[in-house]
């Protein structure tokens, strides 16, 4: 834990910090979140009350008629403890709606649809509230693709994206996100009794440290053995990172002009801001 | 002699001169009113540092109507500021000048343009080809910009050239966090300027920018740093702030006194040593 582990005054300064100016100059002054009732939303919905002052924080709880009813009631509890605004939108009716064409669907593809669900439904929000979407993403998961392009991946802006799921429980801690929030198994939630690490095959625990060694401080193979890594978990973890990078990108570009975005017309995104 | 430097930490918008140089022309009227006899600015405070393909657009040369609006201020207190400085031949600088009784006193163009990790300069700009020290009426000063200050023939090029005074324009990107009280950039640039000021016996004055650029925090801490290695003043942590430090003469003349390591350096030993290294074809 040690080598993961963060002055978490400091870290809560940055992010709030973030959420603030890279919002503010935008010229707006809201922001929306997806509400799991999971940590990784809960830390944001905290950050962001900091940051924006809770009355300008929108956060959408969307269930599907399958996901645990004790998510629900967690991110109440978390939209109550920061003060922010709650609704809920349920997504089953337009779930179901369109997998009656496609019945024989299997837990990736409902899943992934489901993710995509919530994600126009905050963009919707976003327009509606006038309020950039939050991500909830952290590094753990970004590093391991274990998300849905284009769904929980997506958003204007995010403050935990470079932060271990280790991480994301001390910053939580500082911040007062709800104990029982903290404490329970992290789940998508998106078929009953789902964990992440029953899913992973390994605790978020160990994969930061080994994520934190290879990814951050750039240890070679032999290294990570030297550190006591076993050889096929570093193979598993390198490959997930690999296979999942298209993920972590824009889609490319056939090149056929001097210029093409992103390759030669490079402009950071706050451009005049 | 003594004076007052103020440090302006500002938080440039990016890509947007007009609103920088409004945020500088206001930072240089506090500094008069503050009776600051030399006011210091970040790298780029006129630009915003994550460029980009905006280089050639918001570059300026040396005769552009804004350097001339910051000469004409300058006859009312010394500025020492960051731009990007277009040249006639279409090259561009990561550039710093120093502006006083309403002339350009020195120009320092960046040399060690950062490429790696987070930094791509090379890309965009022009590198600079010399570390000269110039005479001002705070005494022999010389000027560096942020990642040149960490090349330790850049300072020592610049006091061997009989500078008692380092200004340094920096942009630097907040970045390791650990369980210490700061950040992994800003305890290193702690150590450096201290380290510097101690090994050269000159003063180093040291000023950083905050505001986030696409995520990137800027962590502020702008520092004056006596000759003994001591930061006699320093501005906050990670945002706007305006500090007047007073620089007395007389630090510079103790430390001086109490640990002449400046008199004390043999130049032609340096020279002959480097030349055989040179002639040796490499710094094995």
């Amino acid at each position: 834990m040690s080598r993961l582990s963060v002055n978490t005054r400091l870290l809560r300064r940055i992010v709030v910090d973030f959420v603030r100016e890279e919002i503010l100059k935008t010229g707006l002054k809201r922001g929306v979140l997806g509400l799991s009732g999971g940590i990784d939303s809960a830390l944001v919905a905290f950050i962001a009350a900091e940051a924006l002052g809770p009355e300008n924080v929108h956060a959408v709880c969307m269930p599907y008629k399958s996901s645990n009813p004790e998510s629900e009631a967690h991110a109440r509890i978390v939209a109550q403890a920061c003060g922010i605004n709650f609704t809920v939108v349920p997504i089953t009716p337009m779930v179901d709606a369109y997998f009656e064409s496609f019945p024989d669907a299997d837990n990736m593809r409902r899943g992934n649809k489901m993710a995509r669900e919530r994600m126009t439904i905050l963009f919707d929000h976003s327009a509606l509230h006038g309020a950039l979407v939050l991500g909830t993403s952290n590094k753990t998961e970004l590093l391991l693709g274990y998300g849905t392009l284009y769904g929980d991946m997506a958003s204007a802006l995010n403050p935990i994206g470079d932060l271990y799921k280790s991480q994301v429980w001390q910053l939580s801690e500082e911040m007062g996100v709800p104990r029982e929030v903290i404490e329970k198994k992290p789940s998508a939630d998106l078929w009953a009794g789902q964990t992440d690490e029953q899913e992973l095959g390994f605790t978020y625990r160990e994969v930061d440290e080994l994520m934190y060694c290879m990814v951050d401080l750039r240890m070679t193979t032999e290294e990570l053995i030297k550190e006591g890594f076993a050889d096929d978990f570093i193979a598993n973890v390198q490959g997930k990172i690999k296979n999942s990078h298209f993920k972590r990108r824009l889609p490319i570009i056939a090149k056929v002009s001097n210029r093409t975005i992103d390759r030669d017309f490079r402009y950071s995104r706050d451009w005049g801001k | 002699m003594d004076f007052n430097i103020a440090l302006a930490q500002i938080k440039p918008k990016l890509g947007c001169l007009r609103d920088n140089l409004a945020l500088v022309e206001a930072a240089i009227e506090r500094g008069i009113r503050e009776k600051a006899d030399l006011i210091l600015f970040p790298e780029l405070a006129l630009t915003g540092y994550f460029l980009k393909d905006l280089v050639p657009d918001i570059a300026l040369r040396l005769d552009s109507p804004e350097i001339a609006r910051l000469k004409k201020l300058s006859s009312r207190i010394a500025i020492a500021v960051g731009f990007v400085e277009a040249t006639s031949d279409y090259r561009f600088f990561n550039s710093a000048i120093f502006l006083d009784g309403g002339e350009i006193r020195h120009l320092h163009r960046k040399v060690y343009l950062p490429t790696y990790g987070l930094f791509d300069e090379q890309r965009y700009l022009a590198r600079g080809e010399r570390f000269r020290a110039f005479d001002s009426r705070f005494g022999r000063m010389g000027m560096l910009i942020c990642e040149d200050f960490w090349h330790l023939s850049a300072p020592y090029i610049l006091a061997m050239d009989g500078a008692t005074t380092l200004l340094c324009l920096s942009s630097s990107p907040g970045r390791g966090l650990s369980e210490s009280e700061s950040l992994g950039s800003s305890i290193a640039w702690q150590r450096l300027t201290a380290t510097t000021a101690t090994f050269l016996n000159a003063r180093v004055i040291y000023c950083n920018r905050v505001g986030f650029e696409d995520g990137i925090n800027f962590w502020g801490g702008s520092e004056a740093v006596s000759p003994s290695g001591v930061a006699t003043a320093r501005a906050k942590l990670l945002e706007e702030d305006f500090v007047v430090a007073a620089i007395q003469e007389g630090e510079l003349r103790r430390e001086r006194i109490f640990s002449p390591l400046m008199r004390d350096e043999n130049l032609p030993l340096t020279l002959r040593e480097l030349q055989r290294i040179d002639a040796e074809g490499g710094q094995r």
